[in-house]
Order: C-alpha cells, then sequence, then structure tokens
C-alpha cells in the first residue's frame, strides 16, 4: 500500500504537524505566524523530497517570504504589537469536533482511493523546463489569466492606497511627505 | 595533469584525498562535510577581512585613520571585536519576548550561509549542484525577511519595530527587480543552474571573454542587480533602516555581544553571496577577463572578483548619502521594476534577432531611450539646478 516511509518523510511530517498544531493553539498571535511558517517550510521539505524542486522553492519564495510576512503586517497594523490573546474555549466545541472529524474522514478517504494498485514506476519528471514549456504551450491561457490578474491587483492595492485629492488629501499628503 | 590544472583542482584532490582515507559507505558524507567546514572557515575568514578593509577605507574616504591600534596598520582588528563580542554582557530587554529574541540571530545565520551551497567558486567547485540552485538562494534570501521582523518585533521596542518595518518594507520592494534582472541571465543561458550559466560565459571571442556584463541587456542587468542587492542587504546608501543617525540601531537596538556579533556576521555574509551570485551571473564566475589569463587557477578569479565587489560597495558606502524611504520606495517601484522589465523585452529580442552588429544597436538604443525617458519623466517636478556655495563671511 504505501510504499518506503522513511525516517525522513517521518521527521519532516512530525515538524510540519508540529508546526500547524502550534500555530492553532498558541495564544500569543505573533508566535502563531512563527509557527505557521515552520509548517510552511515543512511542507516545502515534502515537496522536495518528491524531487519537485519548482514547487519546493516556490513555496518557501511565496509562503514564507511574502504570504507570512503579509499576515504579521496585517496582524500588527490591526492589533498593535505584543499583547498576548486570551483564548476561550469556544462553547458549540462539540459540534466544531464532529464536522472537523467528517471532513478529515473525507480528505483521507480520499487521499487513501488515489493510491495506485502497485507501486508506481519511475516518477515524471517535472523539471523546470518542462513547467515552462507546458506553460508556454498547453497553459498558456491561464497564464495569461494570472497577468490580467496580478495587475488588476496591483493597480487596486495602487488605488486603496491612494492620497484622496482635494483639501483634506493635501494636507495629509503634505504633512506625511517629510 | 600539467601543473596548472592540478593547481586549479587543488581543493578537489584535498578533499578526494581525504575522503579517500575512510571506509566506501562514508565516503559521500566525508566529502560534503570536508566542503562545509571549507565554506563555514573560508567564508567568515573573509568576513573578518572586510571589516578591517572597511572600517579603513571609509576612515581614508573620510580622510582619517582607520584602526590602527591593534596589530600592524590595525589588521588583528577583527580578533579584538571577536574577543569583545564573546566577553561582553547579553543584555535581553524584561519584557521582550526571550524565545523568538533568541532565534532571530541563529535564523539569520543559518538562512545566509544556505544560500552558499550553491555558488560555485570554481571550476567542478560548488557544494550542491542543484538544477533549480538560482531559485534555492532566491527562496532562502526570502527567509531573512521574517528573522528581520522576529529580531525586531520581540525586543519590544519603537526603534526596533519601526527599523524593522521599513527594512522589510525596503526588502520586498527590492526583491521584484533583483528577481526579474537575474531572469534574465537564466533566458538566455536556458538553465537555472549556476554551474551552468557560468559555463555559458566560459567561452572567449578573441581574447574578450562572453561575460553576460559585456551586452546591452547584461550590462543594464548587472547594474539592475547591483542596485538591487545592495537594498537587499540593508547596505548603503540603502541603510535607513539601520541608519545609526535615525533609529539608534534600527532592528538589532536591542541585542548586545554575541548576538550583536551574529547579525553583523549575518548582514556581511548575505552582502559575500549576493555579490558571489552578481558575478556568477554577469560576470562570468571562475572565469578569466581574458583568455592569456588562463593560467591563474579559477578559485583565485573567483575571489578576486568578490575582492573587487567588496571594494566598490564599501567605496559607495564611503560616497552617496543616504536615500530616504519613500525616495527608496519610489526608486523600487517606479523605476527600476519597468526598467527590469524592459530588459526582459530587449533580451528575448536579441536572442531572437540573430547574430550580427544589428541586434547591438538595437537593443543599445532600447535601453538607453528607455534609461533617459524614465529618468527625465520620473525627475521632472524635482527643481535640481547648479549646486551653489555658501561659505560663511
Amino acid at each position: 500500500m504505501i510504499h518506503g516511509i522513511g525516517i525522513v518523510f517521518l521527521i519532516t511530517s512530525a515538524i510540519t504537524v508540529a508546526g500547524a498544531l502550534a500555530a492553532a493553539l498558541l495564544k500569543n498571535l505573533i508566535h502563531c505566524v512563527l509557527c505557521l511558517s515552520i509548517t510552511l517550510a515543512g511542507l516545502a521539505l515534502l515537496y522536495l523530497q518528491l524531487d519537485a524542486q519548482f514547487a519546493g522553492f516556490a513555496q518557501i519564495l511565496v509562503y514564507i517570504g511574502a504570504v507570512a510576512i503579509l499576515v504579521v503586517f496585517a496582524i500588527l497594523l490591526t492589533r498593535g504589537a505584543g499583547i498576548p490573546e486570551y483564548r476561550n474555549v469556544s462553547s458549540s466545541w462539540l459540534v466544531s469536533l464532529v464536522i472537523a472529524a467528517a471532513i478529515f474522514a473525507l480528505l483521507t478517504w480520499a487521499v487513501i482511493r488515489s493510491f495506485p494498485a502497485t507501486a508506481a514506476g519511475a516518477a515524471p519528471g517535472a523539471t523546470v523546463q518542462s513547467i515552462g514549456s507546458a506553460l508556454m504551450s498547453t497553459y498558456v491561457l491561464p497564464l495569461e489569466i494570472v497577468a490580467v490578474l496580478l495587475t488588476v491587483a496591483l493597480i487596486g492595492a495602487v488605488i486603496v492606497a491612494m492620497p484622496e485629492s482635494g483639501a483634506a488629501g493635501k494636507s495629509i499628503e503634505k504633512g506625511g511627505a517629510q | 595533469m600539467s601543473f596548472i590544472q592540478s593547481m586549479d583542482q587543488i581543493f578537489i584532490t584535498l578533499q578526494h584525498w581525504i575522503a579517500g582515507l575512510f571506509p566506501l559507505w562514508l565516503q559521500p558524507a566525508v566529502m560534503a562535510i570536508l566542503a562545509v567546514v571549507a565554506i563555514l572557515g573560508a567564508f567568515p575568514a573573509i568576513f573578518a577581512v572586510t571589516t578591517v578593509l572597511e572600517r579603513k577605507g571609509l576612515g581614508r574616504m573620510q580622510n582619517r585613520l582607520g584602526p590602527n591600534r591593534v596589530g600592524p596598520l590595525g589588521i588583528l582588528q577583527p580578533v579584538a571585536d571577536g574577543i569583545k563580542s564573546l566577553t561582553k554582557e547579553d543584555i535581553v530587554p524584561f519584557t521582550a519576548d526571550g524565545l523568538v529574541h533568541f532565534l532571530a540571530p541563529l535564523v539569520l545565520v543559518t538562512a545566509v550561509f544556505l544560500g552558499f551551497a550553491v555558488l560555485p567558486i570554481g571550476r567542478n567547485m560548488v557544494l550542491v549542484n542543484m538544477d533549480a540552485g538560482l531559485f534555492f538562494f532566491f527562496a532562502i534570501g526570502a527567509s531573512v525577511e521574517l528573522s528581520i521582523f522576529m529580531a525586531g518585533w520581540s525586543s519590544r521596542n519603537k526603534y526596533s519595530l519601526l527599523g524593522a518595518m521599513r527594512a522589510i518594507a525596503q526588502m520586498i520592494s527590492y526583491e521584484v527587480p533583483l528577481l526579474l534582472s537575474s531572469v534574465v541571465a537564466v533566458m538566455i543561458t536556458g538553465s537555472l543552474s549556476t554551474t551552468k550559466i557560468v559555463e555559458a560565459q566560459s567561452g572567449f571571442t578573441g581574447i574578450f571573454p562572453h561575460w553576460y556584463v559585456f551586452t546591452p541587456w547584461g550590462f543594464a542587468g548587472f547594474i539592475l542587480f547591483v542596485i538591487a542587492a545592495l537594498a537587499e542587504t540593508n547596505r548603503s546608501p540603502f541603510d535607513l533602516p539601520e541608519g545609526e543617525s535615525e533609529l539608534v540601531a534600527g532592528y538589532f537596538t536591542e541585542y548586545s555581544g554575541f548576538k550583536f556579533a551574529l547579525f553583523f556576521l549575518g548582514e556581511y555574509l548575505g552582502m559575500l553571496s549576493i555579490a558571489g551570485f552578481g558575478i556568477t551571473l554577469f560576470l562570468g564566475g571562475w572565469g578569466a577577463p581574458f583568455s592569456f589569463l588562463g593560467f591563474i587557477p579559477s578559485w583565485l578569479w573567483f575571489f578576486l572578483k568578490l575582492f573587487a565587489a567588496i571594494s566598490f560597495f564599501i567605496w559607495l558606502r564611503g560616497t552617496l548619502p543616504r536615500l530616504r524611504q519613500d525616495q527608496l520606495m519610489n526608486f523600487a517601484w517606479k523605476f527600476m521594476l519597468p526598467m527590469a522589465l524592459l530588459n526582459l523585452v530587449v533580451a528575448g529580442a536579441w536572442r531572437f534577432l540573430g547574430e550580427g552588429w544589428q541586434r547591438w544597436i538595437i537593443c543599445s538604443v532600447v535601453l538607453l531611450a528607455a534609461y533617459f525617458l524614465l529618468g527625465r519623466t520620473l525627475m521632472r517636478h524635482q527643481k535640481l539646478g547648479p549646486r551653489s556655495y555658501r561659505y560663511a563671511e
């Protein structure tokens, strides 16, 4: 069924699961974000063990380098720094436990059902070159749509952050341009 | 092998000889450990030399002597600095977050040392020959930002937090032109592996090398890469996050003793590794600049180029004034990003225009026109006249 679970896989998945549990259970919100970064790094290590170099490094570059920083900024700009949260146990914990167990069972069933009957042969090479040529030939439409989406996001960010024109905007501008 | 080739491969031969003393099943581990020990020994030694070079160089540029007490001409100053940082009391603020405060310099130094793994120091001398080596380096560089945030936040100090925010904003902004300007070299080579990029630049026409910096797109890419690298490592003129006159010391205000030394080490090693990558991508890595100088070993060329790059960085630090935060951001997003994207288009045009002198003219003209137009457009509101001096009467 499941072949070749090595010691490296066990250590990496232990790190990932521990980080995810810590991210959900810790009191201090910034500690939760840092443990989430450990989880993301564990995921990247799992991708690298499966020889998917592009996915692994893109995970580190995008998730740890950008998404974790984004979450940190969001926490700091909305809640301020260094105030530990008090955790209350939710009153509907039984219902949430049942729902979480149901989703876990569904995902486990889907994953186990997809195991091949025999051990797979040589892994298909997912080199960066093959990803690049696939992006340029088969998947060029999704590539262009993602490009349009990025442009829209950039323009939206500029519009949201732009100071308003008018007297109020001008005084804010003058004060802020020191 | 002739004498020149044996000098070129002397470290590889040494590594194989030492590994040969161990049983067969242990040999790959021993070879890897030897290479790691060599990196851990060589680059901090270069860091020590860099600190004394920087202090003497900056002193000379500011019309004063640098450190000259310890050893002849102050050469042993790093030894004194090391002893000082080891024996200083390690002060942690009472309200600081202890674990995160402790981990921040460790994460920084670990991430920076990991980046040296894909740097080709000489012919056949790279620790791990990954297919996506360059991508690995930039991914690890993105993890440095997290350690800076950890340092700034865990100190519970408004100056540290402000410095950390500025540093992160600056590093994120300049990461985009850094990656885009290095993508041109990858595009023309056709591979992300650092060894292949260096090998693609190792030919010669006549006596001139095929380095990427000698092409129009390579020259523009190199300049953009150097500026973005200076901003990524918080190096002057982009050192507002750690400016001594602005923010005390920015995100490492509350660090003392050995942790401060670790931050210092991490910052300088980051500068060395990103200079090494600039050399690999654009300046031909370990290749000789002229074909008749090929008798000098490849690793010696790499270190000479690294030394030149460090001297250039020190020169910039002593010469240029510091940029303000909004000037920094404007420069990154309004000038460097369009130039980097245009550079990609020009590199693609270079590839498809075929050999000949036309492509040199077209690519150079497009890049120069874009540079002047973009520069003039962005500067049209600045009132810059001729310099005027006022002297005391």
